[in-house]
């Protein structure tokens, strides 16, 4: 059966869980070939509980158990040189690059007159220069290979302001900026590059105590249930948050043939989040 | 704007110094900071201020060192007795090239001076906010509509969109409103100097303003090359106003039809 990826080499960001790995998981199910890249370590500042090797291994296991090529790879997001390397041993490994998807990033919160200076800059370094460390370290290997789809994963916070979380909504803002700028310069060589936009997405990043709190500020240690029915207001559909599998749907359709024409768009996955 | 207190950043010349004469034209007294290595355009930013009959206070430091900044608002502040307006100026553009061939020292210094130094700004200035006021944060069209070659500038411009957003959602119970202006190209030393003529016009030997012109009139929807400061300083009179109590989270685009134009 042909996939709607076959032949393509996708590399991806953050992949070691959450939204990176249901994009690899499904762009291999689509017949892509996944290089899997994330820090599997923590960030300063940041509260969520970090990813591990064992979490990227997972994801490299469950591509090749669909029958696909994927090689895991260590990376800081802000080590541009570390990138490089990255895009340029899986070009060696893979033949070329076809998709990226900047995947990665963090969040931490504090309103932003009590925000701190390092909470501040590392939100930037990760979120936003880390996504242009990340297309910079590989648009040369879609140009070579004469096409190619980026899809950076921003957030609502990349169209509407939130509340506390001053440096992620001003990073992620920040991306969309990139990606117009980026657009504008790779479409003659029919690269396209576009930003995904998620609400909440049911994955370690919101799953955790320090997040649960932020919902449920009433609560000494919220249940997920009380988190559930906090993030419920923010979408429009009866829905608390979305799946990593329909960033991971939207992703692909942006990275496939059949987005041909769709370039330097920002597409909301959120529920009606955005527009409520 | 009678008795108003506004800080203004990036003062010494250009869109600031334009902003400072129009708010002090209008009742405020000012508070006009820029870099030390611009006193003598700071001072008369000053000149131009008193000149209405207003007061103004000059400070010093670089809106990219939070400790320096703070210590100059906070002296300024002081003289004035507060600060009921914060208007972040200050940036820096430059055209490098496509996002992949920037280096990491010029993307770095963007987001620093342009966003970061906007937020050092506003945390400097609305600590001295006794009620309610009017934080106003100068962007771009690039803010809204990327700059080919200019990705770290676009970038940092949509992110202050970005800030604006949640200081408003945060600041608005406390009567603070947050915007965001969005100038097209303006007619300051920014854009008139022989290096963007020359980007300009690429076929053209020694391109002079008039040339550039040209090219910059057909990009904009009214048959004008650019507006001048004192039409950005009009927005921003109008948002540090009464006369936008009820405007917050907004972007208003001065810019003669460039971000519309097909």
């Amino acid at each position: 059966m042909s996939g709607r990826l076959d032949g393509k080499v996708a590399l991806i960001t953050g992949a070691a869980r959450g939204i990176g790995r249901a994009q690899a998981v499904r762009f291999a199910q689509e017949g892509a070939d996944i290089v899997a890249v994330d820090l599997c370590g923590p960030t300063e500042t940041v509260s969520t509980p970090p990813s591990t090797r064992e979490d990227l291994e997972e994801t490299v296991s469950q591509v090749r158990a669909l029958g696909r090529k994927a090689d895991p790879y260590i990376a800081d997001v802000r080590d541009l040189e570390a990138l490089r390397e990255v895009a340029d041993r899986s070009v060696e490994a893979f033949g070329g690059i076809d998709i990226v998807c900047a995947t990665a990033g963090i969040t931490s919160s504090a309103p932003s007159l009590e925000l701190d200076d390092t909470a501040w800059q590392t939100m930037l370094d990760v979120n936003l220069t880390g996504v242009w460390h990340t297309c910079t370290a590989t648009v040369e290997h879609l140009i070579a290979r004469g096409g190619g789809s980026i899809v950076i994963t921003s957030s609502i916070a990349g169209l509407r302001g939130l509340v506390g979380v001053s440096h992620y909504t001003a990073a992620k803002h920040g991306v969309v900026g990139l990606m117009r700028a980026l657009s504008g310069e790779v479409a003659q060589y029919g690269i396209r590059v576009n930003t995904v936009h998620p609400t909440n997405v049911n994955t370690t990043m919101i799953q955790n105590p320090s997040v649960r709190k932020v919902f449920r500020p009433d609560r000494d240690e919220p249940t997920v249930d009380e988190f559930a029915e906090a993030a419920r207001t923010m979408n429009m559909l009866p829905i608390p948050w979305v799946e990593p599998v329909d960033i991971a749907n939207a992703s692909l359709f942006l990275a496939s043939d059949e987005a041909r024409y769709i370039t330097s768009v920002a597409l909301p996955v959120d529920a009606g989040s955005t527009q409520r | 704007m009678a008795g108003s207190r506004v800080l203004v950043t990036g003062a010494a010349g250009g869109m600031g110094r334009s902003h400072c004469v129009t708010l002090a034209q209008a009742g405020a007294d000012v508070l006009a900071l820029d870099l030390e290595d611009t006193r003598h355009e700071l001072d008369a930013t000053a000149e131009a201020v008193r000149a209405t009959g207003r007061t103004c206070v000059a400070e010093t430091a670089d809106i990219r060192d939070t400790a320096a900044l703070r210590a100059a608002v906070d002296r300024g502040a002081n003289t004035l007795g507060g600060l009921d307006v914060v208007v972040a100026n200050a940036g820096v553009y430059d055209v490098p090239g496509p996002s992949w061939t920037i280096d990491p020292q010029t993307w770095r210094r963007s987001l620093d001076v342009n966003l970061t130094g906007t937020w050092n700004t506003v945390r400097a200035g609305v600590a001295h906010f006794a009620g309610g006021g009017s934080v106003i944060l100068v962007s771009s069209t690039a803010g809204i509509k990327a700059i080919p070659s200019a990705s770290h500038y676009s970038a940092a411009k949509h992110a202050v969109v970005g800030l604006a957003r949640t200081l408003a959602n945060e600041l608005g119970s406390r009567s603070i409103r947050v915007n965001t202006v969005h100038p097209g190209s303006v007619h300051t030393p920014m854009i008139i100097n022989s290096r963007v003529f020359s980007r300009l016009c690429p076929d053209v030997d020694n391109p002079t303003e008039a040339d550039a012109a040209a090219v910059l009139a057909s990009r904009n929807l009214l048959p004008v090359p650019w507006v001048d400061p004192v039409d950005v300083s009009n927005a921003v009179l109008f948002l540090a106003s009464e006369d936008s109590r009820y405007i917050t989270g907004t972007q208003l685009v001065v810019d003669a039809g460039l971000t519309q134009k097909v």
